[in-house]
């Protein structure tokens, strides 16, 4: 499922780990980027050119064999920290929302936060 | 049970070791992920919204004790303690690691089991009722013809390479438990009305998804002895004339469709008439040794009631209880089958966790002749009870959260993964099955409802089978928030129907609300005795729809 069409900014980049099949998201600084389990941690894209950079790192790492389905994906900074606007994506920064001892929600104190924003309906 | 042979279980070892070579070659950037997902595939290894997905056959819903406690070894030790059984009788763990999976599958070959042809366009599991071998109303045990076809579709190399997935069942009794009508083949064990001579029924072009249709029968009667040709020919005709320009019309239900059942049949009959049957059909020996397998196993010589269970009955209203949904007359005088609910009250239908795994693992052995049963209804069966064991079995079942006493009431429900796990979903389905099993949790309530299914998908491609439901319920995204669409009228047994559409989608907390204004309906409409689905079809959609329109505010 590569970004076929860039998503509105801001961004981040998320994929699975090929050996775990885990969530990791792009992360980094001005000098590289690596992977990071921890949604965030994720390097968030505000402009064309961090974008860019974060499309770049994808294709590499796709093609390096380090990450499947690796794409971009919009958000809201809500306190600093990156929430997808779309409740599929966000699904991954937590884990299923039926398990809540499952997942990233189950040992990153931060996504407790995108728990309750994700799913405050529910 | 049936057990394999030297040719099965070399065949199995193959695969791992192949598999194991392949995920090697991946690790080490030789295969890209292009060159790898058909082969992961292949070997039942999907990529999901969290993690990589494992889906292992379970032919024909059976299993041993011995091989449910190996699923709890491997949920406990490379998962996170726990499976989930689908509606076509599989298992899937939802955590495996890629890097694990090769050991994954060495421990299910040293039980006889794999995950071959779990996904792909290919033959699928062949799946049968869940009552085979124990209902009174059946005619011939389904299984020795699942496995059958499981041996004769196994990598057979003209049908490796399908338009699309292809889906089989088997009934051998007059009732259909086993959802024939929306398979792309069903099979119907039957009697020839004036021989008595045993054959089939052939059923084709089921199917649920995007486009459901009921499938429709091609041949009255088929010999037994000619199936294994009938279905090549079958498979012939939609191998050539299946579409594979386009996935979304390349089941064979859309070829029957647009050429008519009439046509198609003709097409097959053709076929069937050129090819040459004795070199297809199955060696009446071979026929015979795989039947052997499934001989009914050494029943005790029982009276037809017991004293002892009488009295727990009496002395015991929720075990009374329990016996009246849950258990279930068999074929053997003195002997039951046992559903065992996976659908407590607020947890995800169809998940057991390894330690309920090997509990039920233990209960086969010491009260079913070590047999499980996997239904396509998410729950498990054991189907050889002596009535006498019936209230020991209930308490040791209790104690571990497995002796809810709902199967086939409005809180057994049907619930494909969804969104909390299916990286296809367009919303979450468990949650909504939840809260309307808590809605409805009141047992007095749920028997007053009497049977009544409710299924639920989290998106169009129907795994949780919503079409066929009484109720259906299906998870979509309406501009950006998950709406849920109500279906009413539809019927997965030998009467199947797809469900109709209600009304506009409902937000997920509405969808409760909706549930119990179309329960009303029935409650004040019914005449005595007049299940639920028995009522819709007699005073039709009209008042119901009413009553849901009232209910609904509508994501618009
Ligand atoms: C990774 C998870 C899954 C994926 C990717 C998946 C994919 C699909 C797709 C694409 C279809 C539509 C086929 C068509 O319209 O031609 C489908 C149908 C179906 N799937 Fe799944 N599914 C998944 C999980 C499940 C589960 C958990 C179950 C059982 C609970 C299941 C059982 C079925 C059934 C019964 C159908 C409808 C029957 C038919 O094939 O027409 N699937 N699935
Ligand atoms: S119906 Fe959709 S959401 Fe549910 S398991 Fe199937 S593909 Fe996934």
């Amino acid at each position: 499922m590569a970004a076929a069409k860039r998503p509105a900014l801001p961004v981040i980049l998320l994929a699975n780990d090929l050996l775990d099949g885990d969530v990791v998201f792009a992360t980094g600084d001005a000098h590289g980027l690596c992977w990071s389990r921890d949604p965030g941690a994720a390097l968030i894209g505000h402009d064309e050119a961090t974008a860019d950079r974060l499309d770049a790192f994808a294709a590499a790492e796709l093609g390096g064999q380090r990450v499947v389905d690796a794409y971009l994906v919009d958000v809201a900074v809500e306190g600093g920290v990156p929430v997808p606007r779309h409740y599929r994506e966000r699904m991954k920064t937590t884990g299923p929302s039926v398990r809540r001892d499952l997942g990233k929600q189950a040992d990153l104190p931060l996504a407790e936060a995108f728990t309750r924003t994700a799913f405050a309906r529910a | 049970m049936y057990r394999y042979d030297e040719f099965d279980e070399r065949f199995v070892r193959e695969r791992v070791a192949q598999f194991r070579d392949q995920v090697g070659r991946r690790l080490s950037g030789a295969l890209t992920e292009d060159e790898f997902k058909p082969l992961r595939l292949k070997n039942g290894v999907y990529l999901q919204l969290h993690a990589y997905m494992l889906r292992i056959a379970v032919p024909y819903g059976t299993l041993s004790a011995r091989q449910m406690r190996q699923l709890a070894l491997i949920g406990e030790r490379y998962d996170r303690g726990y499976g989930h059984f689908t509606t076509r009788t599989n298992l899937q763990f939802n955590w495996p690691k890629l890097r694990d999976i090769p050991d994954i599958l060495d421990l299910l070959a040293d039980v006889e089991m794999h995950a071959i042809q779990t996904s792909g366009n290919c033959i699928r599991n062949v799946t049968a009722d869940h009552f085979a071998g124990v209902a009174p109303d059946e005619i011939e045990d389904p299984r020795p013809t699942a496995e059958l076809i499981r041996q004769w579709s196994s990598l057979h190399p003209e049908f490796d390479y399908l338009p699309r997935k292809f889906k089989i069942a088997v009934t051998g009794a007059a009732h259909d438990r086993a959802v024939i009508k929306a398979h792309d083949i069903g099979l119907r064990i039957l009697r020839h009305p004036d021989t008595n001579e045993i054959g089939y029924e052939v059923v084709v072009g089921g199917g649920l998804g995007r486009t459901p249709m009921i499938g429709k029968t091609v041949r009255e009667f088929l010999p037994k002895a000619d199936l294994l040709a009938y279905l090549e020919a079958i498979m012939r005709v939609y191998n050539l004339e299946g579409r594979r320009d386009n996935k979304y019309k390349a089941r064979v239900k859309i070829l029957v469709h647009e050429i008519g059942t009439a046509e198609f049949s003709r097409r097959v009959e053709e076929e069937f008439a050129r090819l040459d049957g004795p070199s297809v059909n199955a060696d009446p020996a071979e026929v015979a040794r795989i039947a052997a397998y499934f001989a009914p196993p050494a029943y005790e010589a029982l009276p037809a009631t017991s004293g002892a269970f009488e009295t727990a009955k009496a002395g015991n209203p929720d075990f009374a209880r329990w016996v009246e949904t849950n258990v279930t007359p068999h074929r053997q005088q003195g002997y039951a089958a046992a559903t065992i609910s996976l659908k407590p009250i607020g947890a995800p239908p169809g998940d057991a966790s390894s330690a309920q795994m090997r509990l039920v693992a233990d209960l086969a052995e010491a009260f079913s002749l070590s047999e499980i049963r996997v239904t396509h209804a998410q729950n498990l069966v054991l189907p050889h009870v002596k009535l006498s064991d019936l209230f020991a079995l209930w308490q040791r079942l209790g104690e571990a959260g497995l002796a809810t006493a709902n199967a086939g009431l409005i809180t057994d429900i049907i619930a494909c993964p969804g969104l909390d796990y299916c990286a296809l979903a367009t919303a979450r389905s468990i949650p909504i099955a939840q809260a309307v099993a808590k809605r409805f949790a009141d047992p007095a309530r749920q028997k007053e409802i009497g049977v009544l299914n409710v299924k639920i998908s989290g998106c169009i491609n129907a795994c949780g089978h919503h079409h066929v439901g009484h109720i259906g319920i299906l998870g979509l995204e309406k501009r950006g928030i998950e709406s849920y669409q109500i279906t009413l009228g539809g019927d997965a047994t030998e009467t199947a129907a797809i469900g109709e559409i209600l009304g506009p989608g409902l937000a997920a907390e509405d969808v409760p609300d909706a549930i119990e204004r179309i329960v009303s309906v029935y409650l004040a409409q019914r005449r005595a005795g007049e299940s639920f689905i028995d009522n819709v079809r007699r005073i039709g959609l009209a008042p119901f729809k009413a009553a849901f329109q009232e209910a609904s505010h509508a994501v618009a």
